[in-house]
């Protein structure tokens, strides 16, 4: 196993290292000078000088790619061009934002996900299976930007039950530790946070979980489907186990190793989701960050968060992998 | 009389029409090619079914209501909207561009990934090695976000978009044609051509790939059903087709402002968009059902 996982490791380093190459291809191919892309029009003579020396644009391009590797490994993602900020702090600024969302997202997209997958395969071809299964094709057919722009049309402004956007409330105070306000809420036991900052994720998260859901749903339907029709379900009953059990205890637990891999799929899906969920909701997380960058043609960002987003799915991709083989005995790691 | 009845053995029918008759009996596979014909004509006669221009700015008839509403008329069916622009026709219209996007970004990707997988299935060895790590490269992009940023590199048009959708598609038919090349390199056919001396590229493009067909009609229609989605999100991000062009996404995008003044500006395009993708995703479903047993989840 820790041959498996360290084999796993070392195929992530050309791949990150790819992943590098374009971010650093894409500004080379860009038409323009690259220290003005990344510095701006309203950029100085002396700032542009500077940039370029750092950078070594006058150098060959490997000579600048080996200097932009070495810049990352220090954690040096340049500054941004309007704030004026280092790109790294941003970034761990804002990061918690996005994966609170998208694990949110996530957990809704379980919970209700498995739930319908299993009834649905307990009681195929009945009516629920049907809805659930319609209910599933229209969710991963869902354009989810336009399903939270109908959400906030009848959950906040119509009916004024959940907040329009953002993640907190103005006037409730809450000392951030962690950047992730529900745990930072539960740590310094501010319930008022706590309600406020759950009552401002339900709207974004469930707009990010249908795709998910729906995925899981189909999924979960056609992994119990496969389990139930195998013998030891059979043995199972034929011992007079009750339906209850065999369908949690013995069919779950083995329908449950295909649909742990879509879940961790899954998580990239909705990371990318997040630019639009974001964007829709105001929810200040990398997502809504890169779009600003986008419009403003802030390079530096879309590198910098390029890079982060690109890193953190490609880790939880492998951990996924290795979920996978530790969790399914009957894969021998090879 | 009874000699003329002899029953045709439904086993002797040509594999390709036993297939078709099986999508025929797969009831979601025809609704799905029935929703996806509907919006193909609806593409193609566009200027014949839209009551009115889709770029026509009419002052008079801003912001008009669906014909159902009481202040709805006739005039303009589904409304108009900030610019008095029919709803309706812009909806029809964006059909066309949704119809293209769906066929050219997918039609890059099939050809690149197909050119790609096969290359890399046929020829393995250190070939193989180079291409499959590329596709693994671009696959660490979350879905989207490598879009997003090859638009936000080239400049915000719907070609680039359109290119960008397609760049980031290619490594799903390059993985589904190496894998379908790896099993059919074994088979005694592949041995038998290279034995009569045909050349490589004879083997691989018309004997090998015409057996690959199967997963890959399921691919292309699943990822045309996730293209259109795609063009649509990037759009309405401001990074797909620009106004004026009568685009879904970028249509629900100009209508944000009047969410509430006019909530059916915004929810037409919506509807219009998931509608199109549950055709083209209800006809994947039917055909891999139809013609690829082992992909069936």
């Amino acid at each position: 196993m820790l041959a498996y996982i360290s084999r796993r490791i070392l195929i992530l380093i050309p791949t990150l290292l790819g992943v590098s190459i374009i971010v650093f291809v894409m500004l080379h191919i860009t038409p323009g000078d690259p220290a003005e892309l990344l510095l701006g029009e309203r950029a100085t003579e002396e700032a542009l000088f500077e940039l370029r020396e750092h950078l070594g644009l006058n150098e060959p391009l490997y000579v600048q790619y080996g200097m932009f590797l070495k810049r990352l490994m220090k954690g040096d993602l340049g500054v941004t061009i309007w704030t004026r900020q280092k790109v790294w702090t941003e970034i761990k600024h804002r990061f918690p934002a996005t994966i609170e969302l998208t694990l949110a997202a996530l957990c809704i997209a379980c919970f209700f996900g498995i739930i319908f997958g299993i009834i649905s395969a307990t009681k195929q071809y009945s009516v629920f299976d049907y809805v659930s299964m319609i209910g599933a094709l229209a969710g991963v057919s869902m354009p989810i930007f336009w399903l939270g722009l109908i959400f906030m049309l009848i959950f906040s402004l119509n009916l004024g039950w959940l907040p329009i956007s953002g993640r907190l409330s103005v006037d409730i105070d809450l000392e951030v530790i962690t950047n992730f306000y529900i745990l930072d809420a539960v740590l310094t036991r501010n319930w008022a946070a706590l309600k406020d900052a759950v009552w401002h994720i339900i709207m974004p998260a469930v707009t990010l979980s249908t795709i998910p859901m729906a995925i899981v749903a189909r999924m979960t339907r056609s992994a119990m489907l496969e389990v139930l029709r195998q013998d030891y379900i059979k043995t199972a009953k034929a011992k007079g186990l009750s339906n209850f059990t065999v369908t949690f205890k013995h069919a779950l637990r083995n329908a449950l190793i295909p649909v742990v891999t879509t879940v961790g799929l899954q998580f990239g899906v909705a990371l990318g989701g997040a630019i639009l969920t974001e964007t829709i909701f105001a929810w200040p997380g990398v997502g809504k960050w890169m779009y600003d960058a986008v419009m403003q043609r802030d390079y530096m960002v879309i590198q910098g968060g390029t890079l982060i987003i690109a890193a953190v799915f490609v880790v939880i991709n492998l951990c996924v992998d290795v979920l996978y083989a530790v969790i399914n005995p009957r894969i021998s790691v090879q | 009389m009874t000699k003329e009845k002899v029953q045709k053995n439904p086993f002797d029918r040509h594999p390709m029409l036993e297939q078709l008759s099986q999508l025929w009996r797969n009831k979601t596979a025809v609704v799905g090619l029935v929703i996806i014909t509907v919006f193909i004509l609806t593409a193609i006669f566009a200027p014949l079914l839209s009551p009115h221009d889709p770029l026509e700015v009419s002052l008079y008839d801003q912001i008009k209501p669906p014909v159902w509403h009481e202040k709805g008329t006739w005039k303009n069916i589904l409304g108009t909207d900030d610019l008095g622009r029919d709803t309706l026709s812009r909806i029809i219209h964006g059909a066309r561009v949704s119809m293209a996007v769906a066929i050219i970004s997918v039609g890059i990707a099939f050809v690149f990934g197909v050119l790609l997988g096969s290359i890399s299935g046929y020829y393995k060895g250190w070939v193989d090695s180079i291409i499959m790590r590329i596709m693994d490269i671009i696959l660490a992009f979350p879905y989207l976000l490598l879009a997003i940023v090859v638009v936000a590199y080239l400049g915000p048009s719907l070609e680039n978009a359109m290119m960008a959708i397609g760049i980031t598609y290619i490594p799903r038919f390059a993985r589904i044609v190496r894998g379908s090349v790896l099993e059919e390199c074994e088979k005694d056919y592949v041995m038998a051509a290279r034995s009569i001396g045909a050349k490589n590229w004879r083997i691989l493009f018309l004997a090998i790939l015409p057996n690959c067909m199967g997963p890959l009609i399921v691919q292309t229609t699943l990822s045309m059903a996730s293209a259109i989605l795609d063009a649509a999100a990037l759009s309405f991000l401001g990074l797909g087709a620009q106004p004026p062009t009568p685009e879904w996404g970028g249509m629900i995008a100009m209508s944000r402002g009047l969410i509430l003044r006019a909530s059916w500006v915004m929810t037409f395009p919506g509807i219009a968009i998931l509608l199109a993708v549950i055709g083209f995703n209800l006809l994947g479903d039917g055909l891999r059902d139809a013609l690829d047993p082992r992909l069936r989840d």
